[in-house]
Order: C-alpha cells, then structure tokens, then sequence
C-alpha cells in the first residue's frame, strides 16, 4: 500500500501575541488517500485554514507532525509535489493571464515542466479560459481569475491540490458553475485535492470524504465518508441523500458550539 | 416583419431608435470632449485679459508690474538670455532629480531587506528632511563652493524623500496571499524582490518621480538664488533688483514651462511602463 497523500498526527498551532496565545489547532490527527477529494468543513476562525497551512509548509506545527505523499511538508513543497489555491486568486496584476500560469516555470530556481506534463496553454484550456490568454487580471472577473489560479497550481502536474476557500469570495452562481467543473479537473487530472471551506452544500458536493473542525481550539469533530455517485450534477444537492448527509454535518457543526 | 440588412433604410423600428438614441449619446459625449479643452483655455483667457485691463485701468507703472504685452516682447526680445539661464537650471534639476531618487531606491532597497537599517537611519532621514529647503541650502553652498554642484545636491534632497517613503511602502504593501504564493513555489530572496517588491513598488515609484519632477526644479532655483551668477534663479533676483518687472515675469514664466513639461514627461514615461491596473476586488 502507498503512503498517504497526507498524515496528520497530533498536530496543535499556538500564535503567541503580547497580550494573549492562541491555540489555533489542538491535537488534530487524519489522513487523505491518494486520489481523494476532502473538504475541511469548518466555522471561520476554526483553524482549517492554518492546518492547510501547516500541510502547505506555510506554518510550522507546535506540536505534532504533518507528512506530505511520504515526505516532509518543506521536502514536498521544494519538490513542487502541491498546488496552492488562494481565497483571492493572488494573481499578480502586471503579468496577463498566460504569464501569471507560467509564473512557477520562472522561481524556485528557473524549473523546466516535466515531460509529458499539461504546458501553461493547455491548462488554461482545461479550466476553460482557451482564448484569455492574453488578458489582464483587472480584465477577468472574479471567477475567471480564480480558474486562472487553478491553472496555475496545476502546471507542473502536482499529485496534490490545497485550496484554502478559492470560491468564498465569489456569487453564488458562479460558484455552483465552478463547483462542477471542479469536479470534472479532479477526474481527468487524478490529483488528490484538500479543499477548505465554510459551506456544507460545497464541501458535501465536491468531495469523498469531510473533515469536520470545531472552534476555539481547532479539533477535529467528525470525519464522514460521502456516499454519494462518483458523477454527479448540480441537481443532486435536491436529492434526499444529500440533504441527509448535509444534515448530518450541520448536526456535527452545531453540536460542538 | 424582420429584416437582416446592413442598409439603414431597412432597419426595423425598434433598431432604428436605438441607432438614433446611440447618435445623440455620441454628439453629447463629442460635445463634453471640446468642452473639456474649451472651458480652461477660457479661463486663462480670461485671467490674461484682467491683467492687462488692471495694468492699463489703474495705469501700473512698469517696474512694480508689466502688462501681459510687454511680457509677451521680453519673452521674444530676451529668448537667447532665458535660454542661456535656463540650460543650467535645467542641468542641475534633471541632474539632482536623477541622483536623489536613484539614492531614494537604492536606499529603500537596503531598508526593505535589512529592517535593523531602516530602525537605524528613516530617523535621521526624518530629522534632515525637516530642515526647510531655504535653510539647507546655505549650509551646502558652504560645503560644496558656488558651483553647479550645491544646486545638484539641494535638488536631489528635496526628491529624496517622497521617493524613499514611496518606495518603501511599494516595496513592502505586498499582498500578503502573493507573498505565501512565493513561498510556495520555494522562490530565493532575490525572485521574491525582482518578480513581485519591485514590479509592486512601480506605481507607487512614479506617483514619487511626478512629485519630483516639480520639486527638483524649486530645489535647483532656490539654490541659484544663494551665491550663482547664472540660470532661472539668479535672473529672477537680478531683475528683481532692477526692478525689471517683464524680465522677472518672462523668467518666471519658463521656469515653470520647463516644469511642467518635465512633469509631463514623467507622466508620459508612467503611461508607457504602467499598464496594469490594481485588481478591483469583486
């Protein structure tokens, strides 16, 4: 058997300020199989962010220890085995679209793309943008620049996805659009995605599996496997499973306030 | 019934009323355009005219005051004299300019990536920045003599300042997601400052240099006006003494075209490298 594409065991986050510390996770423990799409379902100021963080190797766990596809969190981001979605989008404005996906081609020590990996153009076609190529962020809504970001933490091929909210930001409409299509990336790309939210609809639509957080500190409060089909629509948000499941975590949500 | 032509005639009615709504929109937005180039042209037009009615009505003798005419023949008769004092002025303001905010980046770069600097020395930054410009500029004539050379270093510390606080600020109000996003792509120092501080700090650098633009000429004028023979500075003091009032007002007057034109230049240079705009957010 493979190692999993993320192992947490025991990890805790305290942010020490002047006044106060703040224990931001506690003792949290879980892992993702490879090829899995997980939602981390939380209240906001529970903690999902940080603990995507600390997977990321953004922040650095008080206590406990992440692993990253067998590896360390900083040996796995040096090696570009994860992408990373923003809430908002992080493009930079002076570059267009296409220069803003190629951006990971020119840092961390000018990187050639792999063989046989999808180049700048032919992912701006998968989160369909083919023909944008040339705009600037100020040019694209909000979420074109979001697909655009997407795009970007794909280059390369990553076995792993983190988004951190990618559509919080965004109207409902175009969220539910980008949801499926979502869904649709994640089958033809086979990446394993973590996908943080604060919406039940999405995290129970979009994923496998949902790790539940509690508030104040951070703790996990549940782990639930959606049975759900593997292809799905919109419409299945109207079908009684679903609306079981989403009550079912909402109960997880609301017990642990 | 609908008809697809390109000919007017055949429109329908309801696309014939749009077309006729999109011609009044157009001769209106025409209209505002030759407005906005009318309107402040009247204006000085009209502040010329005062002038010269001012002058003529309460008989203004010519040495307190010129007309608008007179000035207008000392700007012609005396051409080669301005020209001849404006070279150095303008020498020593694009000179001063230049190596005052070349200084102020160079700087702002060091304080960005060594924060104990900045600790250290934005203090005695502050400190010498509140000495009046008038009052520094005796203090550097003394230091560097009477030539080009003190009004070189007044110009350069009078665009000093605004250019490092701006560039400071352009360099480091990174958006805090860019910065984890650099992070993630494991980029060095050097890829974090020349792909994302510096194209960051641009429109901040030029709001700077626009500001400069106007006050590296003050700084070269004010320097002039302490021990200098030549340039806009020292005519305006020596038609000031002769009371040539239409020498002072010519001399006035292309200084400040040469300032203006050194603004537009900036804003032209700004038109041409920015051309990017903020993300709005949604």
């Amino acid at each position: 058997m493979t190692a999993p594409a993320i192992d947490c065991h025991g990890v805790s986050v305290r942010f020490m300020t002047e006044r106060r510390t703040v224990t931001a996770l506690e003792d949290v423990s879980f892992s993702v199989q490879s090829g899995g799409f997980t939602s981390l379902l939380g209240p906001s100021g529970c903690g999902k962010s940080t603990l995507l963080r600390v997977v990321a190797d953004l922040v650095a766990p008080s206590e406990g220890r992440a692993s990253v596809l067998g590896t360390t969190p900083e040996d796995a981001r040096r090696a570009r085995a994860f992408g990373f979605v923003f809430q908002d989008a992080a493009l930079l404005p002076w570059r267009t679209a296409l220069q803003n996906v190629e951006l990971p081609l020119e840092v961390g020590g000018r990187r050639a793309l792999p063989p046989g990996a999808a180049t700048p153009r032919e992912l701006m076609a998968l989160v369909g943008l083919a023909g944008w190529e040339n705009s600037y962020p100020h040019e694209l809504s909000g979420g074109m620049r979001q697909r655009v970001s997407i795009a970007r933490a794909l280059l390369g091929g990553p076995r792993l996805l983190l988004m951190d909210e990618p559509f919080g930001a965004l109207d409902e409409i175009t969220r539910d659009r980008l949801n499926a299509e979502l869904r649709r990336i994640w089958a033809e790309t086979g990446t394993t995605i973590l996908f943080v939210t604060h919406s039940v609809y999405e995290a129970v639509f979009l994923a496998e599996h949902v790790l539940v957080l509690s508030a104040n500190p951070g703790r996990v409060a549940a782990w639930e496997q959606i049975d759900l089909p593997r292809d799905r629509d919109l419409s299945i948000r109207d079908t009684a499973e679903f609306v079981a499941i989403a009550a079912r975590l909402r109960a997880h949500l609301g017990s642990v306030h | 019934m609908t008809t697809i032509s390109s000919n007017d005639s055949l429109l329908t009615p309801r696309e014939a009323s749009i077309k006729a709504a999109e011609d009044v929109f157009r001769s209106q937005q025409r209209r505002l355009r030759i407005r906005r180039w009318l309107l402040p042209a009247a204006g000085i037009l009209t502040l010329i005219f005062v002038w010269a009615a001012l002058v003529y009505l309460f008989k203004v003798p010519p040495f307190v005051a010129p007309s608008p005419q007179l000035v207008a023949v000392t700007l012609v008769n005396k051409f080669d004299i301005l020209m001849a004092n404006l070279l150095p002025t303008a020498i020593e303001a694009i000179s001063g300019f230049l190596l005052g905010n070349v200084t102020a980046i160079v700087i702002a770069t060091v304080f960005v990536h060594k924060k104990s600097m900045e600790q250290a020395f934005f203090p005695v930054v502050v400190l010498i920045n509140s000495i009046p410009v008038v009052a520094k500029a005796p203090i550097l004539v003394l230091l560097l003599g009477n030539g080009m050379e003190p009004k070189i270093a007044i110009a350069a510390l009078v665009c000093f300042f605004p250019t490092l606080v701006n560039m400071v600020r352009g360099l480091e109000s990174i958006n805090p997601q860019s910065l984890e996003l650099m992070k993630v792509l494991s980029a060095s120092k050097t890829e974090i400052f020349f792909k994302l501080r510096l194209l960051n700090s641009v429109p901040y650098l030029f709001s700077a240099l626009k500001i400069a633009a106007s006050t590296a000429v003050i700084g070269a004028i004010v320097g002039e006006w302490i021990g200098s023979n030549t340039g806009i500075g020292a005519l305006i003091i020596q038609s000031t003494f002769n009371f040539d009032s239409a020498m002072l007002y010519a001399t006035v007057f292309v200084g400040s075209v040469f300032s203006v034109s050194f603004f537009l230049v900036i804003t032209l240079i700004e038109r041409l490298v920015v051309r990017w705009q903020p993300i709005t957010p949604t």
